[in-house]
């Protein structure tokens, strides 16, 4: 190449790498507004201060416990790692991460994800894998996960997978291009409205009740992951009947929690000794809890944990009073929003799934 | 491994880094290796197939040499022979020789026939006599319609002594296995071909940007406009539903879509060819420009045109029995028959071969023969165009020329039918619904965005297509646009390249949510 040449050629293939960097930042999505749960395992980097708990697991932990009310009420400094449909493996490798980070005195596992031996979908893929850091884990995870037809590289360069948003950018793209606002209160998803439970389908019978062997294997691995760094494992169900926890599935968990000298707690049959009324405390019909709900399953489960751990109370230490203050403020400002629009239109207009993007 | 997949791209970075990493000597052996490589990984057992081809090309073209040497050194050493002695002679290597070509033309159009036609034959028995013959779970080689054609035509030159035989096994293989051209051509001539292809080659900015350029051009019309499109084809002509003037939407974004689509194909393989020094040769000039259905055919798919001619309609219009034949119609039956019989019949067999070649389905003979057909009416009524011309003085003037190019791809568009619809009755019966249901409004009323185009999609394509168009008229007007950004500034070619990546990887129609479209022309 002549000379004169190179300059123009390697400025523009800068100017492309450019285009390409900032296309990707505006089409990938944000999850700011309606579907927010893809910006939920991200928010964890942002954390200030350490956690002496952790819960991981899908919509079970993160939409059911409330870590604002374990730390209001006994001083748990707590962080919950969940994402839309996340499943066991991607569990283990949130975990590994996790630890990478920090050493939490005990992590809380919800079971319901074992049902699950095989990727689901790709869009719950992208939801919880997306937002880790770049690392081992993530690595693992991406290829423990992937659904036919998703390649490797659309991960590492998303603009290959969300390069068509192009025809359904809103405001929000624009507006978090470089940076987002947070979703969720220590990991926690917010919904204050209410909708009864009325009733579930029957659940139907199975074929093959025998839990997987891929999420019998990473549960596996994530016991001995948290014995070798010196983590209490503890395994629960949390306290909803749909999708049905068969009792052949229940007895698997006890089993394995028994076999490795673990905890483990089936929270359907407390229901009513934590205090729970599914007609006031759901707001999809016992799907998930609200946050009624989630603060008394917290409140709750704060105490059981106490009975068997030794958890430190963090409040008085300057750093975790800072660090929870703003959050408390964040939530309780956001529990303030929800219920000004519930007053105002009878529902919930910018919060949830069916919030519409600017 | 599609053109258009990640595997792709980066075999084909990898593969160019270490073209130019190797010294020169073994930059061939190198393209070897990766071509076989790319082979494998469509399946391993295509190697088996192709193999047995280069295997059996290589071995009769040296016999076919062999045989001509021996008539070259035979008759020098015997000059006193008499000229039937001289001709005897040569009719006894001709007729080895012909022994040999046509073991191996047996083989290789053998093994073409029976993978790709075998289940053709079996459809069409149990419809003839309603028999319940179960097809066969067959391996179609990828491509192996274009290798089969390229291999053949090198041995059919070294037995016409218009060719050389390659002596190296391994140099042979390349030629038949060349990795981006392997799956849809061009068919390149063995002569033109290997003037490039064991020669080493230095970097070279120019050659190499060139080839980069094209080779993204030739991926901006595959993904950002043939791929778009095909949804909306899919629609069209997946329901039998959408008649009359969905009909003409669909002749006109298939047009649309397989010019991209194969254009596209043709631009990237020939453009990584430059990217290396390697010229292959051209397969496309401009065919939408054409003013008739004889000249769009000298302008689209070039390689195989030129192939068909030279490999079957001359040797079948001098054969012996076409020549006696022509001579029993202008004796029996006039002049002016007569003179005709050995074309119309020699064109009958290069469009029925033509039909069979792009599918083993009675649709592509169907489309052949019309093809044909239509060339062959033209023909007829060229003294009628002639008066016409004379009396109107139409011909050179823009507008009449406009309507002579609409009017052949709306005739092309209209034959390809056969393609779309698949089912040669139905392509009859939504052709003809065209002129009893046309209902011009759906092409103002919205009904075009239920095809699986939306406003956006169609923006898009609107664009492209304008760019495709705005790019095929300068190169009509004043040649390669290529070269006409490289003389000016270097930041407006190196900056329209930079357009060219962007936009494709933006705007493209691949990756999730979309189907894995491979190149139309994979398929034959």
């Amino acid at each position: 190449m002549k000379g004169r040449r190179w300059p123009a050629a390697l400025l523009a293939a800068v100017c492309a790498l450019g285009a390409l960097y900032l296309a990707q930042r505006l089409l990938v999505p944000k999850y700011q507004t309606g579907v927010v749960e893809g910006s939920m395992v991200a928010e964890y980097y942002r954390e200030t201060v350490d956690h002496d708990l952790v819960f991981i697991g899908d919509c079970e932990v993160y939409e059911n416990f409330s870590p604002i009310t374990l730390w209001e009420t006994y001083g748990i400094s707590s962080y919950i790692r969940g994402s839309a449909q996340q499943l066991t493996w991607q569990s283990y490798y949130l975990l590994e991460d996790t630890l990478r980070h920090e050493t939490p005195r005990a992590v809380v596992y919800n079971v319901q994800a074992l049902q699950f031996s095989q990727p689901q979908s790709e869009a719950y893929n992208r939801m919880t894998i997306d937002g880790m850091r770049w690392g081992p884990a993530k690595v693992r995870c991406i290829l423990a996960s992937m659904t036919e037809g998703e390649h490797f590289i659309e991960y590492l360069f998303p603009l290959l997978r969300y390069h068509d948003r192009w025809g359904e950018l809103t405001g929000d793209d624009v507006e978090h291009l470089f940076s987002k606002d947070p979703v969720t209160h220590a990991g926690y998803y917010m919904r204050v409205d209410v909708k009864a439970q009325t009733g579930f389908p029957e659940p139907r019978m199975l074929a093959d009740y025998t839990l997987g062997e891929k999420p019998m294997d990473y549960l596996g691995r994530m016991a001995d992951l948290c014995r070798e760094k010196g983590v209490e494992l503890i395994l629960i169900k949390a306290p909803i009947e749909y999708p049905h926890w068969y009792d052949e599935w229940d007895r698997q968990a006890a089993a394995f929690a028994a076999e490795r000298g673990l905890t483990y707690l089936n929270l359907i049959p407390l229901r009513e000794e934590i205090g729970l009324d599914m007609s006031t405390d759901t707001y999809d019909a016992g799907l998930h809890l609200n946050t009624g709900g989630a603060e008394k399953l917290a409140a709750w489960f704060g105490g059981w944990l106490l009975e068997r751990t030794d958890l430190p109370d963090r409040r008085g230490e300057a750093a975790y009073d800072a660090a929870w203050r703003e959050k408390t403020d964040y939530y309780n400002a956001m529990k303030e929003r929800q219920y000004a629009e519930l007053a105002q239109y009878g529902e919930l207009v910018s919060f949830g799934a069916n919030a519409v993007e600017r | 491994m599609l053109f258009t997949s990640y595997a792709f791209v980066g075999f084909l970075a990898l593969t160019l880094l270490a073209y130019y990493l190797v010294p020169g000597r073994c930059q061939w052996p190198l393209l070897l290796a990766a071509s076989y490589v790319f082979y494998w990984a469509a399946s391993p057992w295509y190697l088996l197939f192709i193999l047995v081809t280069t295997a059996s090309a290589y071995g009769v073209s040296l016999k076919l040499a062999a045989l001509s040497g021996e008539q070259r050194a035979y008759l020098a050493a015997h000059g006193d022979l008499t000229r039937e002695e001289k001709r005897a002679f040569r009719a006894g290597i001709k007729k080895r020789k012909w022994a040999w070509l046509l073991g191996c033309l047996a083989l290789n159009i053998g093994i073409l026939a029976v993978t790709k036609y075998t289940n053709f034959v079996i459809r069409s028995l149990n419809a003839l006599t309603g028999g319940g013959l179960r097809p066969v779970d067959m391996i179609v080689p990828m491509g192996i319609s274009f290798y089969t054609f390229q291999t053949v035509g090198y041995v059919i030159d070294v037995y016409r002594d218009r060719q050389p035989a390659q002596r190296n096994f391994f140099k042979l293989a390349l030629f038949v296995s060349f990795f981006p051209q392997l799956v849809q051509g061009p068919i390149s001539r063995y002569g033109q071909l290997s003037e490039t292809l064991f020669t080493p080659h230095r970097f070279q900015e120019k050659t190499f940007s060139f080839g980069l350029m094209r080779v993204l051009w030739g991926y901006f019309k595959k993904v950002v406009l043939a791929d778009r499109l095909l949804p909306a084809v899919t629609a069209l002509t997946g329901d039998a539903a959408y008649t009359g003037a969905y009909v003409l939407a669909a002749m006109l974004f298939y047009a649309f879509e397989l010019y991209c689509d194969f254009t596209g194909g043709i631009d990237i393989t020939i453009g990584i060819g430059e990217a290396m020094g390697i010229r292959m040769p051209e397969n496309f000039d401009l065919p939408y420009f054409s003013k008739n259905i004889r000249e769009y055919w000298n302008r689209w798919h070039i390689t195989m045109g030129t192939w068909f001619t030279d490999y079957i309609f001359y040797p079948i219009s001098v054969c012996r029995p076409m020549l006696r034949l022509s001579k029993w119609s202008r004796e029996h039956l006039g002049q002016a028959v007569g003179k005709r019989v050995t074309v119309y019949l020699s064109s009958f067999a290069v469009w029925l071969a033509t039909g069979i070649w792009h599918g083993a389905a009675w649709n592509f003979v169907a489309w052949g023969l019309t093809n044909w057909a239509v060339i062959m009416i033209s023909q007829e009524l060229e003294p009628l165009y002639e008066r016409f011309h004379r009396r109107f003085a139409l011909r050179g003037k823009a507008p009449y020329e406009a309507f002579q190019v609409v009017r052949t791809v709306l005739l092309m568009s209209a034959i390809r039918m056969f393609d779309c619809y698949r089912d040669v009755p139905l392509t009859i019966a939504m052709l003809g619904s065209m002129f009893t249901r046309f209902d011009p409004r759906i092409f103002t009323d919205g009904s075009l965005l239920d095809l699986g185009l939306d406003g956006a999609d169609l923006l898009v394509l609107g664009l492209g297509l304008a760019v495709a168009l705005a790019v095929s008229l300068f190169k009509r007007k004043k040649g390669s646009v290529r070269q006409a950004l490289y003389e000016k500034p270097a930041a407006v070619f190196y900056g329209t390249m930079a357009a060219l990546l962007v936009c494709t990887v933006v705007f493209g129609a691949y990756g999730a949510g979309y189907d894995a479209a491979q190149f139309i022309y994979n398929r034959f």
